[in-house]
């Protein structure tokens, strides 16, 4: 999938990627064996139910795993360099000026305690631009960019406080937030989850257009393929700790491969009517002691004795399509 | 034509909120709703948040006392508070609340939260009880097993179900159903909805559907209400509103739904910018509330609230363009 030309214009580069995380009865392995690639100015969705170890693998590439998870093996690339390899101080410049993230919940991801202004300065602050330790130019490049979100009034917005605000109008602080410097890679965690049609529809025009503007790869996590389908480029399908399904979005609308993912596609109560299936039986594994096989192959219901005994790989159905799954080998 | 389960007119209901001591203001959650629900139907009733759509719930139920307006269950007056409903009353009307992780008992079993309901009632003798909770239990396909479980062991969608079994006991003809689906994965939230069609067919339910997501509307209701700030903007059967909506905030809804297939963009109205938030119900705009979001909006609308018009055969609508296109009846 990844060959040496494609490699050099790759911000993110994810291979092999494990992940398990220590409980009390031992170790739950969560990602198995995640390979990801994101290109320059490319936009990527990720898409999956809860529990299917979306946010983990973004944590994993921002290096913000919780104390409990362990990297077992793969490699981390941002940029070309084992991200794995770097100190803490790399790793801090790294979030600081390379990576930026914004999270579902506004309300919880700003400081209750300071102000919008006060949060904003310190974005600029520690990002490393020219100037960035002058607070005239914190101040100016925090106004930009909150006008560039199109926030009305930046310069009352500055001296309100997170709790003063709307849901939208917070969910655009956090991005303007993270678009307020140069980054090469934006990571939207479920942006939009908590916000009104409406509203999501505004934020995520904003998104598109600012990640545009700024010239950032994105990575837009959410469990709506509605969603994905308005902002993404390509989208990988997850299930269980893995991708199971990875296509252009154009591609992998006129039609989903994994059974999971057809299911999935399926499930989603359509505006054109016609009622909804049956959902898909049965549900996650135990990631405790998942199955051998295919992570998907207790619910699956063309599995065979070949989905039981090792995890199909990645192949290449269609062009540009890939799909994990031993029905199209 | 059936008979009306549930009628409501000029439901209002005003919250007192005092801003720094001087005078009183209120939150009008609820101003003048009216409609009706027949039996065996679903009525779809859809807004975003604080637009009322809950406190309407929450007084069908009792569990708040209208500021003015009539509830009519089968006929009967019941504009009463909680306490001075007669017990025969409760029984007919139960509610699935949004969050089956809040809204079950953690401590106790599946057993004893589905028994609660028997022994209130007095539904059977006491030693009967268990056959009737596996009864309930068959209703909604959950194995018996689960029967000495905690809630915490079960997993979003089952809890969901082990909810609905208990507003299932006591055998009602109307269940309020308040974003039973909304905090659910969509292949989960397919199982609850085909179980609650099942159901609504089995036993003759009549359903006042609450959510904000208006794709599942469209699979699931017989006729949807859309609220805007305590008020229906419009109501209309599931086929008419979304084929011919005529409200404006009707299409910027629909036009900002993402959805995944190009059948599906067929029926969304020419897009509409979504431009703005919901006003705070403490001050309403005057005249139309939408007209601060509204594309369309004429001198007229700041001047007058419109008046609900009859569009076409039960296609009712709140705007004053409507009005012009009306057909004579």
């Amino acid at each position: 999938m990844t060959s040496k030309v494609q490699s050099e214009n790759n911000v993110v580069e994810v291979q092999n990627l494990h992940v398990s995380f220590r409980t009390y009865k031992g170790y739950a392995h969560v990602l198995n064996g995640v390979n990801l690639h994101v290109r320059k100015l490319e936009r990527v969705g990720i898409v999956g139910e809860t529990g299917c170890g979306k946010t983990t693998t973004v944590n994993a590439i921002a290096h913000i795993l919780a104390r409990q998870a362990r990297i077992d093996q793969g490699e981390l690339l941002f940029q070309g360099e084992d991200t794995l390899k770097m100190t803490s101080k790399e790793l801090k410049r790294l979030r600081a000026s390379g990576i930026s993230m914004i999270f579902q919940d506004p309300i919880a991801s700003l400081n209750p305690v300071f102000t919008i202004g006060s949060q904003m300065q310190d974005v600029i602050r520690y990002s490393g631009i020219e100037g960035a330790k002058d607070p005239k130019v914190q101040k100016e490049k925090s106004i930009a960019a909150l006008m560039e979100t199109s926030l009305p009034d930046p310069e009352r917005m500055m001296k309100n406080y997170p709790f003063q605000l709307s849901g939208g109008m917070r969910q655009r602080i956090c991005i303007a937030m993270a678009l307020a410097t140069p980054r090469d890679l934006v990571i939207a965690d479920e942006p939009t989850t908590n916000l009104d049609v409406t509203i999501q529809d505004q934020v995520l025009q904003t998104l598109k257009q600012r990640v545009e503007e700024k010239d950032s790869a994105l990575i837009l996590i959410t469990h709506s393929l509605g969603v994905a389908r308005e902002i993404a480029d390509r989208i990988y399908v997850m299930y269980a700790g893995n991708f199971v399904e990875t296509a252009a979005t154009k591609e992998l609308f006129k039609e989903c491969l994994h059974p999971y993912a057809r299911g999935l596609m399926d499930c989603i109560p359509k505006l054109s009517g016609g009622g909804i299936a049956e959902g898909i039986p049965g549900h996650l594994p135990d990631y405790m002691n998942p199955p051998p096989g295919c992570r998907f192959e207790p619910r699956c219901a063309h599995a065979f004795a070949k989905c039981r005994e090792a995890m199909p790989p990645m192949i290449e159905a269609r062009p540009g399509h890939f799909v994990a799954c031993y029905l199209y080998c | 034509m059936q008979e009306e389960v549930l009628r409501i007119e000029n439901l209002k209901k005003y919250f007192s909120v005092e801003l720094s001591g001087t005078n009183e203001q209120f939150v009008k959650a609820i101003d003048g709703v009216t409609f009706s629900l027949r039996r065996g139907e679903t009525l779809g009733l859809v807004g975003e948040s604080g637009s009322g759509k809950s406190t309407t719930a929450y007084n069908v139920l009792g569990m708040q006392k209208p500021t003015e307006g009539v509830i009519e269950f089968l006929g009967q007056d019941i504009t009463m508070p909680l306490e001075d409903r007669p017990l025969s009353l409760k029984k007919q009307i139960q509610i699935v609340f949004q969050d089956p992780g809040t809204s079950l008992n953690p401590e106790r079993t599946v057993y004893s939260i589905l028994e609660l309901p028997l022994k209130v009632h007095k539904l059977c003798e006491p030693k009967d009880r268990i056959k009737y909770v596996a009864r309930l239990m068959e209703l909604v396909e959950l194995p018996y097993g689960y029967m000495y479980k905690y809630p915490s062991s079960l997993g979003g969608g089952e809890r969901q179900l082990v909810a609905l079994a208990r507003a299932l006991a006591t055998c009602p003809s109307l269940i309020v159903l308040d974003e039973p689906t909304s905090a659910l994965d969509v292949s989960v939230q397919a199982k609850i909805i085909n179980t609650l069609l099942r159901l609504q067919k089995e036993l003759h339910l009549s359903y006042l559907f609450i959510t904000h997501d208006l794709s599942l509307m469209r699979n699931v209701a017989d006729r949807v209400a859309i609220m805007y700030l305590g008020k229906i903007a419009e109501l209309a059967p599931t086929e008419s509103f979304f084929s011919d909506p005529q409200h404006p905030y009707t299409q910027m809804l629909l036009s900002s739904i993402p959805v995944v297939s190009e059948e599906e963009e067929a029926y969304k109205p020419q897009r509409i910018q979504s431009e703005g938030e919901i006003p705070s119900p403490v001050n309403v705009p005057s005249g139309c509330s939408f007209r601060t979001r509204c594309p369309f909006v004429t001198e007229e609308c700041k001047q007058t609230d419109p008046m609900m018009v009859n569009f076409k055969k039960d296609h009712l609508v709140r705007c004053h363009l409507a009005r012009e296109e009306r057909i004579v009846l």
